[in-house]
């Protein structure tokens, strides 16, 4: 069986030494954050580290950088 | 940890400094954030360094490589203590900045759909983890880093729908010693050239990505034809469907540690805020040394010169190339950001991601009386968020019409309180 990542209870496929932003987009998933004041949705924007739009919370961390964090199999990701 | 020398980046300045420091003999630390070494430019997917970077790397055999780390405060020295979120500080004689850069985006209505990401973001999903962006792209902006970035896009498979470049780089006519001095550039450009030919990729000069359309993610974009000064001329707008938008207007130098040290800065030509060091890479701060494109974007050749320049730390050697420095100071003269980009906005949209602040609210702030990024920080939140002004600083000056100052943070990073009072507790973020 190939690996995964758990994603607001979705089973998602996963390939190791990608990081939790790239996972998510290569299964389609663009947005896993809503903004504070307007809700609007948000995912990847600058990619590396710089502008924290990309926040999810992984296995329990909240606010981590989903372009900067490498996924592993059986990582449980929730939108923020 | 005790060494001689400690690097801040594992780019190829951060690398190519490395190498030099422990050709001297010198004990070594370099800290990433990132997970592998390389920084951007060599980007790579796990296990696979390209050549270059593996021979950086085995030039600086010896060195202790501290990967993903968070750097949040440097105390001078010497000796000077570098303090690290998930970690234990590193106390050093020597620090060498080479934090490197992340793209500048100047802002436009809808600019904060998913779907929109740097050109930088859409080449590192690329080349740090085999993924696309999305299947139709447009790739607009300024500056020859457009050009690499769609290409490698359209080579991965991508329909790359267009580049739309804001300038015109017919302007280089105006270097032609500057180019003929640098010949492997033209041939680099050449390369990208040709390979987006191939892929039937169109480049439109003077073309500016005016708008980003949809509801959930971007279904679609607005281009326009821009003057001189980068206004949009009525009449020219095109929309053109694409599910992806990647954007890039040069780069923005990341000096937040060194201005906190206390460095000298000054504005580079293209506008931005880089640090002042002399022939020999020293900063204004003894022992602090600068390298890379925290002194000025000049792109990976400068940056390794640089780089092995700073590992002396102070010693003699040869010193920087003026031919290298010529050609960035005509990409600045080439690839400028003009302020007609205001043009394009309308009163809701947002200058500041994090925070939400529309460029309404930063116009009623300057009617109010703010005359720095400061006071309008104050007034509307604009640069207080998550990514410290990082994103909307250079915006939010221009919205004001004021120059970009430096900024000031005590932090570099967002940390945790927690963090801060038990720094060796439990592991937080990128240290899983």
């Amino acid at each position: 069986m190939s690996d995964h990542i758990t994603f607001d209870g979705r089973q998602l496929p996963m390939t190791p030494g990608r990081t939790v932003a790239a996972v998510l987009l290569a299964a389609g998933v663009r947005s896993w954050r809503t903004t504070r004041v307007h809700g609007r949705p948000r995912g990847l924007f600058c990619g590396i580290g710089a502008c924290f739009d990309c926040l999810v919370t992984v296995n329990g961390t909240p606010s981590v950088r989903a372009c900067l964090v490498e996924a592993k199999p059986g990582d449980v990701i929730d939108a923020v | 940890m005790r060494c001689d020398v400690a690097i801040l980046g594992a780019g190829p300045a951060g690398l190519a400094a490395a190498g030099a420091a422990v050709a001297a003999g010198k004990s070594v630390i370099v800290l990433d954030l990132g997970t592998r070494p390389g920084g951007q430019y060599f980007r790579h997917p796990n296990g696979k360094p390209t050549k270059e970077l593996a021979g950086l790397l085995s030039a600086c055999r010896g060195t202790r490589m501290l990967l993903g780390r968070k750097v949040f405060l440097v105390e001078q020295g010497p000796p000077s203590t570098i303090h690290v979120v998930d970690g234990e500080p590193v106390v050093t004689d020597s620090v060498i900045i080479a934090t490197g850069a992340h793209d500048r985006v100047v802002p436009f209505p809808g600019w904060d759909l998913p779907g929109v990401l740097t050109a930088g973001g859409a080449q590192a999903l690329w080349k740090g983890s085999r993924v696309l962006p999305g299947k139709r792209i447009v790739v607009g902006g300024t500056g020859p880093f457009l050009l690499p970035v769609a290409a490698g896009l359209a080579s991965a498979g991508a329909d790359v729908v267009g580049v739309f470049e804001a300038n015109d780089p017919r302007r280089f006519a105006r270097f032609p010693m500057t180019l003929a001095r640098n010949p492997g550039k033209l041939l680099e450009a050449a390369g990208y050239l040709g390979t987006l030919a191939r892929h039937r990729v169109p480049i439109r000069n003077r073309r500016a990505v005016v708008a980003a359309h949809g509801e959930g993610g971007v279904t679609a974009v607005t281009v326009a034809r821009v003057d001189a000064d980068w206004r949009p001329v009525p009449g020219t707008e095109r929309l053109i469907d694409c599910d992806t938008v990647a954007i890039g207007c040069g780069f923005v130098p990341q000096i937040d540690i060194a201005l906190a040290l206390g460095c000298a800065s000054e504005v580079a030509a293209d506008g931005t805020v880089v640090l002042t060091v002399d022939g020999k890479q020293r900063t204004s701060v003894p022992g602090v040394y600068a390298a890379g494109e925290v002194t000025g974007i000049g792109g990976v050749r400068m940056s390794l010169a640089e780089g092995a320049i700073a590992g002396r730390v102070g010693a003699p050697g040869p010193g920087r190339s003026a031919r290298q420095a010529e050609f960035a100071r005509a990409l600045a003269a080439v690839y400028p950001v003009r302020e007609g980009w205001l043009d394009w906005l309308a009163g809701d949209t947002l200058l500041c991601r994090c925070e939400e602040v529309d460029y309404d609210a930063v116009r009623a702030a300057a009617g109010l009386g703010a005359r720095d990024a400061r006071a309008v920080k104050l007034l509307t939140r604009a640069g207080m968020g998550w990514c410290q002004g990082r994103m909307c600083a250079g915006a939010v000056a221009c919205a004001i019409n004021v120059p970009v100052e430096p900024a000031r943070r005590i932090l570099a990073q967002p940390i945790r309180l927690g963090d801060l009072a038990e720094p060796l507790a439990e592991p937080t973020e990128e240290s899983r």
